[in-house]
């Protein structure tokens, strides 16, 4: 098992920077999740860490050493692929038997491992089957154990539940997070979906346009996000856009809002502060007045039941509000209804423009 | 049924002791085949056939299988269809004009000899002329694209993603290609062999131009029966048997190579 560090990787095709002076700390057996939209660079940088392409700078380390002049094959990774890429010419066996062939391990140590490894992601009766006989959730299955068997140093996955449904995926997260509990394995998982990312991870680094930007435990990227993409593209968030006034800001329209937590701004920056929707309480009055509550007045446009909570779009000053509340059964509010949306700074973020 | 019409008209004509065609009176006969076993000259030829055959595929394979790789795994974009353009030429070009082609340089004070000549510093004598070899470079380049076709097409839809998955799991280069790549593209190589060794073991233009007097195979032997000789019952008959010896090594053949695969 190892660690692996990534410390100002850039790499570029052509004129496009596909990944921009990224550094991050992979820690020894933590699970982490590369987030990112389509193109931000996700699977280039996974590529640079398994050696399948070289960063034009920057230095990469597994298990403290470079890997600079390491082959892919002497890397010790186990890789599974968006497209499972299991060989279409071997049984499942086989498929999970070849790391240790090539490595010319006995036949007997490899029929025992082989047959631990299809054990531990439960498929432990269908080796014989060859791949195109599996459904797709077991192709997954296989590709994982395949990727396992040699005990390779780090484990990446690209995407590897994105071809999966709903309820399938869901499992697989779970058991995923099982298997790599039970080894303790490194791993390294590209996803696209933010869910996915907060449910398994123990750490998140969010990829744009080839750029690291943010990183560190779900939580945190959650409660105290950096920038507004980080803010929305993790989770949902509402947000406002004006001057600081130091400890919040002042929007267009002479509203303060005052927030508990993120950057430290010089007053008079323009500046954006991030709110999310479940932090939002709303009711049809004012209620008794709390001197550090942020308060906005607005109109109900639109309500979208979701069986255990409800999400009501408020229109306010032109900017439409995100509110989930959860359905208690007593305060239903009607659309075109006046309402009044209250929360704490404490649930304010503060963002620096930009 | 159409396209068996003319072939079944050439089965029956092998059992004739003449050509109806010639007004000559004619019988049916087995004797047709039998001159084949009763002369040992048309199995030895038959055998040195087989063996052209063998080589002409092998050395097919040896060129036109890197060639496809190159192509399918290696080129993108403007060069691979380039290079394409440059591997199917010669399979537009008109037989004769290719065959010409290599005698021209093949022979002595031809562009081979004299290219080499100018090049080395001391003086080498190349005539390849009416030789064995010159046909066996005669036939592989007129059915080397053939294969890097047949393998193209195979290897083109191997998934670059296997060779990674080959490689992450601590396989070389060399294991990917022996354990993955050559056993997914065998479909490519046993039909390019098909295509190739087939028409190879029954040709008789190569032979005849580039042979000379070295080139009398079992193909121009029957050529003869039908272009000089005018004995077709006898060509025919050779040709069928041609034909079903040929269909056995293909029967006997392709389950082992599928098993290999
Ligand atoms: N081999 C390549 N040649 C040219 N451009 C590439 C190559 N690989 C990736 N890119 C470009 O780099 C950017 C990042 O790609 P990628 O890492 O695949 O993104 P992601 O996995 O996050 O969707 C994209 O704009 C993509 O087009
Ligand atoms: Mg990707």
């Amino acid at each position: 098992m190892a660690g692996v560090q990534v410390s100002d990787v850039s790499r570029s095709f052509g004129a496009h920077k596909a990944l921009d002076d990224v550094s991050i700390d992979f820690a020894d057996g933590g699970f982490y999740a590369l987030l990112g939209p389509s193109g931000s660079g996700k699977t280039t940088l996974l590529r640079q860490i398994a050696g399948f392409d070289f960063p034009d700078s920057g230095r990469i380390t597994i298990g403290g050493e470079s890997v600079e002049r390491v082959p892919v094959e002497k890397r010790r990774i186990g890789m599974v692929f968006q497209n499972y890429a299991l060989f279409p010419n071997m049984s499942v066996a086989d498929n999970v038997a070849f790391g240790l062939s090539v490595r010319g391990e006995a036949r007997a140590i490899i029929a025992t491992e082989v047959q631990r490894a299809l054990d531990l992601v439960q498929l432990g009766k269908l080796g014989g089957r060859r791949p195109h006989q599996l459904s797709g959730g077991q192709r997954q299955r296989v590709a994982l154990a395949r990727a396992i068997v040699t005990k390779p140093r780090v484990l990446l996955l690209d995407e590897p539940l994105g071809a999966l449904d709903k309820a399938l995926r869901v499992d697989m997260q779970i058991e995923l997070k099982r298997i790599q509990r039970e080894i303790g394995i490194t791993t390294i998982f590209v996803t696209h979906d933010q869910e996915e990312a907060l449910t398994m991870s123990d750490r998140i680094g969010i990829l744009r346009d080839g750029r690291l930007v943010q990183e560190g435990p779900p939580e945190e990227i959650y409660n105290r996000p950096k920038s507004e993409f980080a803010a929305t593209f993790l989770g949902d968030a509402n947000l406002f856009r004006g001057d600081t006034t130091g400890d919040g800001i002042r929007l267009p329209d002479g509203t303060a809002i005052a927030a508990g937590a993120g950057a430290k701004l010089a007053a008079g920056a323009k500046a954006s502060c991030a709110v999310r929707p479940e932090r939002i309480r709303i009711a049809t009055d004012a209620g008794a007045p709390d001197g550090t509550a942020n308060m906005l007045k607005g109109q109900v446009s639109k309500r979208i039941f979701a069986g255990n909570n409800s999400t009501y779009f408020v229109e306010r000053g032109g900017q439409t509000l995100k509110v989930i509340v959860q359905n208690t059964g007593v305060d239903r509010l009607a659309e075109g209804q006046e309402v009044v949306l209250r929360w704490s700074p404490e649930s304010t973020v503060l963002i620096a423009a930009g | 049924m159409a396209i068996f019409l003319p072939l079944s008209a050439m089965v029956f004509f092998s059992f004739m002791t003449e050509l109806p065609l010639s007004g000559k009176p004619w019988a049916f006969t087995l004797g047709n085949y039998a001159a084949f076993f009763s002369q040992s000259l048309y199995l030895t030829l038959l055998l040195a056939s087989l063996r052209l055959g063998l080589e002409v595929t092998l050395w097919c394979v040896v060129i036109g299988y890197p060639a496809a790789y190159v192509l399918a795994k290696v080129l993108k974009g403007r060069s691979r269809e380039a290079i394409f353009l440059l591997v199917i030429l010669p399979f537009w070009s008109n037989g004769l004009v290719r065959i010409f082609s290599w005698a021209m340089v093949l022979r002595e004070g031809g562009i081979l000899d004299t290219a080499l000549n100018a090049v080395l510093p001391f003086k080498i004598n190349i005539d390849l002329m009416y030789s064995y070899p010159a046909v066996i470079i005669g036939l592989v380049h007129s059915y080397v694209p053939y294969m890097v076709l047949t393998c193209y097409l195979t290897l083109q839809a191997i998934d670059d993603s296997l060779i990674e998955a080959g490689r992450s799991l601590g396989a070389s280069r060399l294991q990917v290609l022996k354990r993955v790549i050559i056993p997914l593209s065998m479909p490519g190589l046993v039909a390019g062999a098909a295509l190739i060794f087939v028409p190879v073991v029954g040709s008789f233009m190569e032979p005849r131009i580039l042979g000379g007097r070295t080139g009398t195979f079992y193909g121009t032997v029957i050529e003869d029966q039908f272009v000089a000789v005018f004995n077709w019952p006898l060509g025919a008959a050779l040709s069928f048997i041609l034909l079903a010896v040929v269909l056995v090594i293909l029967a006997v053949a392709s389950p082992v190579l599928r098993r290999a695969a």
